[in-house]
This record gives structure tokens, sequence and C-alpha cells, in this order.
């Protein structure tokens, strides 16, 4: 999955789990938990999408290295290559 | 055929005086069964999927869709199955599904309840297309759901990310004005295709789907074939009033329970900090075995462990009616859900104290899930024997509730974050929460509420009891 793939994925399930977010206007930067006000809920969902979608699993240990748009995109790219 | 019941307007939360019926799931001479969902019901606050109690035949529809009435009020009568009339007919052999299922000529298709019927109808799935994949072969509503994904005749090539969200977006929300009665009572064979969108604007600008050529699969009527014939090319902006209607509505009855509450019950508050470090590593461990899908929340600890609280320290689970206590066994476990709009919803798990931490996660999932989205049922919707609230996703440091009327209590969980801790004589830093009990001074006292937050902080070290 290259960065252009990851990204679309990442934005997807965004919008799938939280549709009250406007994901295009979402710092890639910004904490998803913290800034961009996922419940811990809303965040579970995402992982777990992101999870099924790449066909492996994300352990709670890495759940900070999928935080933010840009932390997200660039660990699905590292671990689908 | 002998009366078994009449369905009324139920009581579907402690702030409800009047529902209005907005959909019904069935038609005069169609069999139900204890626990389908037959009517959506408009409350304050949400859209409810009401439950029948009796198995039967309907047969009157006594309130139109639309109509408002007042808890109680009689909304359908159900009468005996016809299938008990000949008894030398049935013999022993039990009778498999509904022997009154109208016509016996159609083709011996699994039984379907109304919702799966209803489902169908909404997301416009073709019934006599489906594989079943239930018990029997019968049809569920994710069958529907798979089947309104993918439709068989255009396979999508792959699960391309982004579809993920045309898709959601495009299926029906469940408290949709622009659903009308019109469409109800159709059956399969001679209803019109059209996609859910399409029926939603249609119904909107008041358009008959059945004078709109379909220029979709099947002659499907599309929401650009209905945009054509209103002669308009742009979608209506979405109704703004019904929405803030609904908002305030909320807000209305959230102010009348709350307010009760407030004039009624002398609350009390006693609260404790606790280390929550151990059953975090104890989630930890737990979690590391599972799909993400099915790891378990740090709140859920918490409700698990209220539930032992409450079945351990009886005097604060149950309801205060009469100028007395009434003791509840079970706990019913209310669990407060903000709703994206803004709005608070208080659904309720059913004997929770039946259920492991895993369990209560699946149900909290589920519950959270559809409070958002207003598929909640009326069973749900009955008031709990105890209430939790948690601002546990950080933003306060405790939470000091208001204890939802007739209950006695309700117990509110601060952030989670780790903060300086006193262990055997040494300054540490721990992850900890408050949790606070706001308890009605007429049911109990402060001491009862200190035992209680003894016996939760004592749970919490236990979640694999259940």
């Amino acid at each position: 999955m290259n960065h252009t793939q990851a990204r679309t994925l990442v934005l997807a399930t965004l919008a799938d789990v939280a549709p009250e977010i406007d994901v295009e206007d979402l710092d890639p930067g910004v904490s998803l938990r913290d800034g961009a006000d996922l419940d811990s809920m809303d965040f579970l969902d995402y992982v777990s999408t992101l999870s099924e979608a790449i066909g492996s699993d994300i352990p709670e240990d890495d759940y900070g290295q999928v935080d933010t748009v840009g932390a997200a995109v660039a660990y699905l790219a590292s671990r689908t290559a | 055929m002998r009366r078994v019941g009449v369905f009324q307007m139920p009581s579907l939360g402690a702030d409800m005086d009047s529902g209005k019926v907005l959909e019904w799931l069935v038609s005069p001479g169609d069999t139900v069964h204890r626990g389908d969902v037959i009517a959506v019901v408009d409350t304050a606050k949400a859209a409810i999927e009401v439950e029948v109690f009796h198995d039967g035949v309907v047969t009157a529809l006594l309130v139109e869709p639309g109509e408002s009435v007042a808890v109680g009020t009689p909304l359908a009568t159900i009468d005996e199955q016809p299938a008990h009339r000949a008894p030398a007919e049935t013999g022993d052999t039990a009778e498999p599904g509904p022997a009154g299922e109208a016509s016996s000529d159609r083709e011996p298709v699994p039984p379907l309840s109304p919702p799966v019927r209803h489902l169908a109808h909404q997301l416009d799935v073709d019934l006599s297309t489906l594989q079943g994949t239930g018990p029997d072969g019968a049809i569920t509503r994710e069958d529907i759901r798979s089947a309104a994904r993918v439709p068989p005749e255009q396979p999508l090539p792959s699960q391309s990310p982004p579809s993920m969200s045309t898709t959601k977006s495009e299926e029906p929300l469940p408290v949709d004005a622009g659903r009308g009665p019109a469409t109800r009572a159709e059956t399969p064979a001679d209803r019109i295709r059209a996609t859910p969108r399409a029926r939603r604007v249609a119904a909107e600008q008041g358009l008959d789907l059945s004078a709109v050529d379909g220029s979709g699969p099947h002659g499907a009527v599309t929401e650009a074939d209905v945009m054509g014939a209103i002669g308009e090319d742009r979608t209506p902006p979405p109704a703004e009033g019904h929405h803030v209607d609904h908002k305030q509505a909320m807000r209305a009855a959230i102010a009348s329970l709350m307010g009760r509450s407030a004039r009624e019950i002398p609350h009390y508050y006693v609260s404790q900090t606790i280390d929550f470090a151990q059953p975090l590593q104890w989630l930890r461990r737990h979690n590391a075995e599972l799909k993400p899908r099915q790891r378990v929340l740090p709140v859920v600890l918490l409700l698990h462990a209220t539930v032992r609280a409450a079945l351990q320290v009886p005097d604060l689970n149950g309801h205060w009616v009469d100028d007395g206590f009434a003791g509840s066994e079970a706990v019913h476990l209310g669990v407060a859900v903000a709703t994206r709009t803004g709005g608070l919803i208080t659904p309720t798990i059913r004997d929770a104290q039946e259920h492991d931490v895993d369990s209560l996660m699946e149900h909290l999932r589920d519950l959270v899930k559809r409070a958002r989205v207003g598929t909640l049922k009326a069973h749900e919707m009955q008031p709990g024997s105890i209430t939790t609230t948690s601002l546990a996703d950080g933003g306060a440091d405790t939470l000091h509730g208001v204890i939802y009327p007739p209950q006695v209590a309700l117990v509110g969980f601060g952030a989670i974050a780790e903060r300086p801790w006193a262990d055997q004589g040494m300054l540490t830093v721990r992850p900890t929460l408050t949790v606070t009990l706001a308890a009605d001074h007429r049911a109990s006292d402060g001491r009862t509420g200190a035992a209680f937050l003894t016996a939760l902080s004592q749970a919490l070290t236990q979640p694999e009891e259940s």
C-alpha cells in the first residue's frame, strides 16, 4: 500500500466511524483521540477497520502510531510494504 | 379469535409522557411473535424500535403513523393465531414457525420477522434472491445488509476503501422523516424498485414513485430519475427545521427529567480515587489475545465493577417509588451515551450481572452504535436500576452526576490519567481515576455510599468474576 492508498483508507475509515468529523480539513498532525474528539469507542472502531483492511493485527502497543492521520499513513504504508 | 393482547404506547424512559408512531412495520393479518419489532416510535430523544409482547395475529392498527398519543394508549390489537383452532390436526407434531403466515400457497421460505422484512424493504433488497445464513436458512438482517451493499448482478471488483463510506451514506437513516406510511404495507412483489435515496427524495417532494421511469438496474428508480421528474437539478437542502426541533425536544426532555431530579431528590455525593494500574495491566494481557474488534475498553471494567458493587450493596440498586425504596434483584445498568448531535441518551443493559467483561463490552459496543444511529429497542429504554456516566476519555477529573429518577444512584467516572500516587511510603506515578457516587439521601446514607465505593474498588481487582 503506497502513501496515497493509505491516506485514502485512513480518511475513508474516519469518515465512516465519526461522520461528524470533516476529514478533508483534518490537520494530519492532530491527535485523533485528544484533538479530533474520537472517543475510545470510535477509536477502537477505527483501529479495527484499519486492521481488517490491511489483514493484520494492530496491537494495542501500536495505537500511538495510528493516532494522527500522518502517523497512520506512514504506519500502514510500512506495515503493508 | 380470542384477544391475546393490546399493544400500547410504551413508556420509553422516565422522561416520556407521549410518543409519536413514526411507522408501522406490520399490517393487519401479520403474524407476530413476542420480541418482534412491530413499530417505530419517536420520543423527544430518539426513534425507538418497539417490540410486541404477545404471540398472535395483528387484527387492527388503532393509531395512524404521525399521530402522537399518551403513554398507555392502545396502538394495536393482537388476537390468537387461527392455527390454534384445530388441535386435532396439529397432534403432537410441533408446528415449526408461524403457522398463521398468511397464504400457504407461497413457496416455503423460512419465516421472516417483521424487522427483517422491513430492512429488506428499506434497502430495496429482493428477498427471493437471498440465501439465508440464520438458523434453518432464515434470512437475517446481516444477510440483507450484505446484499444491499453488493447487488448480485453487479459485484464490486474489490472492497476499495472509498466504497465503505459511500455505501454507508446511501443507507437510509433510521429516523427518516421521508420514509412515510405510503410504502409500509407493500409486499416485495408489487413495490416499485427504487434506491433508498430516491424514495426519500420522492417522499420529501411528495412525488409518486410509480409515475417515474427508472433508469437503474432492473428499472430501479434512482435519485437522478426522481430529480428529473421533479424538474430540478439539485437535491433540495435537508429540512433543517426538523433537525433543530429534534435537538430542542431532546434538550426539553433532558431538562424536564433533570429538573425533576433536582427538585425531588436530595442528592449526596461520595467519591474515591482509585489506582487503575492493575486493572489496566489485566486488560492489556486480556486484549493482547483478541482481535481489535473484540478488545475491551477500560470503561467496561468500571461497568463490570459497578454491577458487582450494586449486587453487594443492594440499597443503591432499585427505584424510589411511593415514598419508599423498591430494590431490584437484577442489575439493569443504565449507560449514558453522548449522541453525535450533542444530546444524551441512556439505554439499559438488562440483567448486567449475567455478563462477563467480554459480553458487557459487546453489549456496550452495540448499544452505543445503535444509540447514535437511532435504532434502540423499547426494552433497552426501560429505566435501569442504577446508571453510570463516564468522562473516562478525558475532559474532567470528577463527575458529580444527577440521578435519573426513579433510580437512587448514579456512578460517575472521571478521566483516567497518570497522577501522583502514594504507595507504601513512596510517591509514585500511577494511572488513576476518581469514581463519584451520587445517591438519593431518602434511600440511603453516606455510609452505604462509601461501602458501595469500597465494593466497586475491590471488584476492579477481580475482573474475571462474573
